[in-house]
């Protein structure tokens, strides 16, 4: 056999590989169980509109509250971690460590019910208040990090170009530096924004109500109410319709980076 | 106009400036030749403190740089640098690069910053790419746009680092005609380069360094063409006849 004769006899192993895999899945599954417990037309039916106009509505409106906390917190958190105080580097330090290594799950539930048996108080906006602290505490320990990098990965002679013009240190970052940290930093961030879109499904632990749940817990009750897994797939899906877009955008994000340098 | 006393730079073991004297009158135009690793570089960063000096001292006018109580953002305002890489804004267009610093920095209103960016780029050359970003630049331009980022801020005294060293061969000319330009016009300045027939042309007086301190200074064509010490010679001929330098100089 010549070395292109073995290739191609590879690649059609392979295929038939894949082909036999397939076959056997479809031969075995019993389509029709399959069927009533995925697909089942008159609960997709009965889901709508509510998987989108609460369920959907709410998981958006959590992790992008949640995100929009955490970026700002994030972005301080990294120039505590950059700046040349012992005292805000090692606060810093010891914030994302935490935050980072602790379950989010455990996150929520400390606020969710520690913060009111401790302080004797609930956090302002109920639900929403306290899942977009929780949950943003979290992201902000990842996106200081993120943020960190990006600021650190600007080129020294910006900084040194924007002082031999005469500006502080701190105009500089705001005007040079940041805003070109923030385009190196964008896809990053946009992943941590479909992670955020998930954890947001954490909620669940706070004890919502019928119209502040979102698409996880919306998914359970429905599983439960109809005994089929259809409202668990349609809620996936729901997943999907936020996450794939944001994939989308991540990958365009990174090619026009990569035509850019 | 620019006093330099004495001055020493160590980089932890490393001692780069050894103990350097130099003096720039207003309107001279300063150029310092020498190997690399002699310290200009960090002699002209020590100049706006890009570089803190170990010890010595530098004067701008009657404000002493050096002094730690001294508003360096206010003095670096009177002094334009220029670097190597040029290190444009690549997130703004020419004209944002040119009018950013007069905003923030001078606090002059959006038509004003403008007005002197638009005399500023004409003056180097480039009124044509005022919208354009540094990326779709080649490097001359983008190293005349720095020049006029610069000069926009009304210096009075112009650093320049090595200002044509990463430009390819045949556009280094157009960048040297802007700061000859500059040099006629009456500007202060200090230029490190290795472009020798500028120097020669325009500089009103060159410095030699080597090792850390100021080897011989004088008139161009006294240091250059006739210069006093051999490690002087030695450098020229390495810069302006290489095919000629022999393995037996290499330092």
């Amino acid at each position: 056999m010549t070395r292109r004769q073995r290739a191609r006899a590879i690649r059609v192993a392979q295929y038939l590989i894949l082909l036999a895999a397939a076959g056997a899945f479809a031969a075995l599954a019993d389509w029709g169980r399959i069927g009533d417990a995925f697909f089942d037309v008159d609960v997709i039916h009965d889901l709508f509109p509510e998987v989108i106009t609460v369920a959907l509505k709410n998981t958006v409106l959590y992790t992008l509250c949640a995100f929009a906390f955490g970026l700002l917190l994030g972005l301080v958190i990294a120039l505590m971690r950059l700046s040349p105080v012992t005292a805000y580097r090692a606060l810093a330090t010891v914030y994302i460590e935490f935050f980072r290594g602790v379950p989010a799950l455990l996150v929520l539930i400390g606020f969710g019910y520690g913060i009111p048996i401790a302080l004797n108080t609930e956090l302002p906006g109920g639900i929403l208040g306290t899942i977009t602290v929780a949950l943003g505490l979290v992201a902000a320990a990842y996106m200081a990090e993120t943020f960190r990098a990006g600021i650190q990965a600007v080129p020294r002679g910006q900084m040194e170009a924007a002082r031999s013009l005469g500006m502080s240190h701190a105009r500089a970052m705001v005007s040079i530096v940041i805003p070109q940290a923030f385009r190196i930093i964008l896809p990053p961030l946009t992943n941590e924004l479909i992670l955020l879109t998930k954890d947001s499904s954490l909620v669940y632990l706070l004890g919502v109500t019928l119209p502040t749940r979102e698409l996880a817990k919306f998914g359970r009750d429905s599983l439960n109410q109809y005994v089929s897994m259809t409202p668990i797939l349609i809620a996936g899906l729901a997943y999907l319709l936020i996450t794939v877009p944001l994939g989308y955008v991540v990958r365009r994000l990174e090619a026009q980076q990569a035509k850019a340098r | 106009m620019i006093e330099i006393r004495d001055l020493h730079k160590s980089f932890g073991e490393l001692e780069v400036l050894k103990g350097i004297d130099l003096r720039v009158a207003q309107a001279e135009a300063v150029c310092v030749i020498g190997p690399s690793g002699s310290g200009k570089s960090t002699l002209l960063r020590c100049i706006n403190l890009l570089e803190t000096p170990s010890s010595g001292r530098v004067a701008i006018g009657d404000v002493e740089v050096t002094d730690p109580d001294v508003d360096i953002d206010a003095i670096r305002r009177r002094i334009g640098m220029v670097f190597q890489q040029f290190n444009l804004f690549p997130h703004l267009t020419v004209t944002e690069n040119v009018t950013i610093a007069q905003r923030r920095v001078l606090r002059r209103d959006k038509a004003e910053a403008e007005r002197v960016a638009a005399a500023n780029l004409e003056r180097v050359g480039l009124s044509d790419k005022s919208g354009a970003y540094p990326a779709q630049l080649s490097g001359g331009q983008q190293q005349r746009a720095a020049i006029a980022r610069a000069l926009a801020m009304g210096p009075e005294l112009m650093l320049f680092d090595e200002p044509t060293s990463s430009l390819d061969p045949e556009i280094v000319g157009d960048v040297l005609a802007v700061m000859r330009g500059l040099a006629q016009d009456g500007m202060t300045m200090i230029v490190v380069t290795h472009e020798m027939n500028f120097a020669r042309e325009v500089a009103d007086r060159v410095v030699f360094m080597d090792g850390g301190v100021i080897v011989e200074q004088g008139a161009a064509e006294q240091v250059i063409d006739n210069p006093a010490h051999e490690r002087t010679r030695k450098f020229l001929t390495r810069v302006l006849r290489p095919a000629a330098a022999e393995l037996a100089d290499l330092p």
